[in-house]
């Protein structure tokens, strides 16, 4: 089932939510989930077929957050699509709460619980593998983080899902080019990460990850090519929708007070 | 071992085609029959055992029961992180099977010992820790290992084990068998070490000490009664493994006791001393050295059972 909510509105309601928790629950990562409010808007609903009323659907999309950390954003954006209670968001991180930090399988409607960086791509292989193997129509997708892709076990997945060309699984990394404690190209540049990803055996196609139009038109086409699995690198801002956070490094774990959510709200355009 | 354990799979997989096998380029020689009978459930991941595991996680996250393999510490202590958030914290149906428990590899060095992995494996959540000791266990914890819905850490010996156990056994994950029984002592042993504790309890008797000899087969979940009885009925327990002796078996047999209040038994851990083994040699040599041959074994019982006051 895909609603046909405006990715819009959604990504808006899903940034207030993260803005809300984090600031309720005086937690971090609010730019990670921020980046990739418009991601996942898109995802859920043009793009994964998953059913809020059946999360266990046995032919549903495979989704896996690899950067767990972001959590809180996949947490908003399953509530207001209705897979559970919206007044389940209040309890995030919050003790005897319904929703952890980094993301749960707990929680209905999320398929893997992640936290540490580098482990969503090889179990989304193997689902990718066991889905091919049962001849099942569904798609993995796996989304992940630039400081995912500093892990060693997300380039032995990517090796080894190129050799069996598994053509049913689409990464997409939230390109924001801000890691824990810094900018990538002080950190690890991956870049050219096109040509790196592609001389690995995958089909890359590069996009603006807030351009909703880009995002559905290109994860409508999967596989890019047949035979291949799909990698969709999209430039993302860090914090995006909130100006003072854009591009920081300090949003990757600091959380905001009073006085900075009601102005993050209002520049979102939301009542706070 | 490794061909009985790699026989009873492919017996198991011919009628369960749930089961696959998810490699890290590791099992020449082994896992050719498994992998000509089912190429399509036969995935050779190369040299990247946090990878083997994840796949091997996302595969029996689908339904399926996913067999990684690889040598000692390969398939857990290079990808521990992998078993911890993947495998045991969704109760994945996979199986992780390492060749060599102990010093099994020995000349080859300690890259190659699994000496640490009860310890490490045990304290992990949702996870059965087992170690056959010879070929009948070995097959009947195959068997049992795929029966068992959830992560399993099998430690496999290597090759041409001698039996211990004289009789059909009733294998069963956290149900010690009782090798031999006896009065004086209880011998509790995990693995493939076993052998040596038979030669030792089997001098013993010749001596008219008479040991209550048990396979603790599965160190994880323990067989709590089996250790309690033995506290009880004997007065003196000596634990046997091939492995360091913090956190294995020995700990874990100390642990019930303490928590049973079994506080008036004499209790002696024969196990690896807290070092890294740098000494070349094979399996039975390193053993010799450390206090874990047969000689060494009866002698430690004896010394045990002397009274206070000679001591």
């Amino acid at each position: 089932m895909q609603t046909q909510m405006p990715c819009r509105e959604l990504a808006a309601a899903v940034r207030a939510h993260c803005l809300r928790m984090t600031h309720r629950g005086k937690s971090g990562h609010v730019g990670s989930m921020l980046s990739m409010a418009d991601l996942l808007a898109v995802l859920y609903t043009r793009v994964l077929r998953v059913d809020p009323r059946r999360p266990d659907w046995p032919d549903r999309d495979r989704f896996i957050l690899s950067k767990g950390h972001g959590g809180g954003a996949v947490y908003a954006t399953l509530a207001e699509l209705g897979f559970f209670p919206k007044e389940w968001l209040n309890t995030y991180y919050l003790d005897d709460g319904k929703l952890s930090g980094h993301i749960s399988h707990h929680v209905p409607g999320v398929e893997f619980s992640t936290g540490s960086l580098g482990h969503g791509l090889p179990v989304a292989v193997g689902m990718a593998l066991a889905a091919r193997h049962a001849g099942k129509q569904h798609r993995v997708f796996c989304l992940m983080s630039d400081g995912d892709c500093n892990e060693g076990s997300t380039w032995e997945a990517i090796m080894f899902a190129a050799q069996h060309k598994f053509d049913n699984l689409i990464v997409v990394v939230d390109y924001n080019r801000v890691q824990a404690l810094g900018k990538m190209e002080d950190v690890i540049e991956m870049e050219p990460f096109t040509r790196k990803v592609e001389d690995f055996g995958w089909a890359v196609r590069t996009i603006d990850g807030h351009d909703y139009r880009q995002i559905e038109e290109s994860l409508r086409q999967v596989p890019f090519v047949a035979g291949k699995p799909s990698w969709l690198l999209a430039r993302t801002t860090k914090g995006k929708g909130v100006s003072w956070m854009e591009n920081t490094v300090s949003c990757h774990y600091g959380s905001v007070n009073d006085e900075q959510l009601m102005k993050a709200l209002r520049e979102l355009g939301v009542q706070p | 071992m490794r061909s009985v354990f790699n026989e009873e799979l492919l017996k198991l997989a011919h009628d369960d085609p749930r089961i696959f096998m998810i490699l890290a380029d590791i099992g020449y020689g082994e896992i050719e029959p498994f992998a000509r009978a089912f190429p399509d459930r036969y995935f050779n991941c190369g040299v990247a055992e946090q990878n083997m595991t994840g796949v091997a996680c996302g595969v029996a996250m689908e339904g399926n029961i996913a067999v990684t393999y690889s040598i000692a510490n390969f398939p857990t202590l290079r990808c521990l992180e992998q078993i911890r958030n993947d495998v045991c914290y969704h109760d994945a149906n996979v199986k992780i099977v390492i060749i060599g428990g102990g010093m099994a590899y020995g000349p080859l060095g300690i890259s190659h010992h699994s000496t640490e992995d009860l310890a490490i494996m045990r304290a992990l959540p949702n996870l059965v820790v087992v170690a056959p000791c010879d070929f009948a266990e070995a097959r009947a914890a195959t068997r049992a290992m795929i029966a068992h819905n959830g992560p399993v850490y099998y430690r496999c010996g290597y090759k041409k084990e001698p039996p211990i156990h004289r009789t059909p056994i009733n294998f069963q994950f956290g149900q010690a068998l009782t090798v031999q029984d006896g009065a004086d002592a209880t011998v509790i042993f995990t693995g493939t070490i076993g052998y040596n504790c038979l030669c030792a309890v089997e001098t013993l008797a010749r001596e008219g000490i008479h040991c209550r000899l048990i396979s603790m087969h599965t160190v994880k979940p323990i067989d709590r009664a089996a250790i309690v009885n033995a506290a009880r009925d004997t007065g003196a327990i000596v634990t046997v493994e091939e492995h360091n002796r913090l956190g294995g078996l020995g700990g874990a047999v100390a642990e019930v006791l303490m928590d049973e209040g079994c506080l008036d038994v004499k209790c002696r851990r024969l196990a690896l001393p807290d070092v890294n083994v740098s000494l070349v040699g094979s399996q039975d040599w390193l053993r010799a050295q450390y206090g874990l041959a047969a000689p060494q074994i009866a002698a430690s019982v004896r010394e045990l059972l002397q009274p206070a006051k000679s001591r």
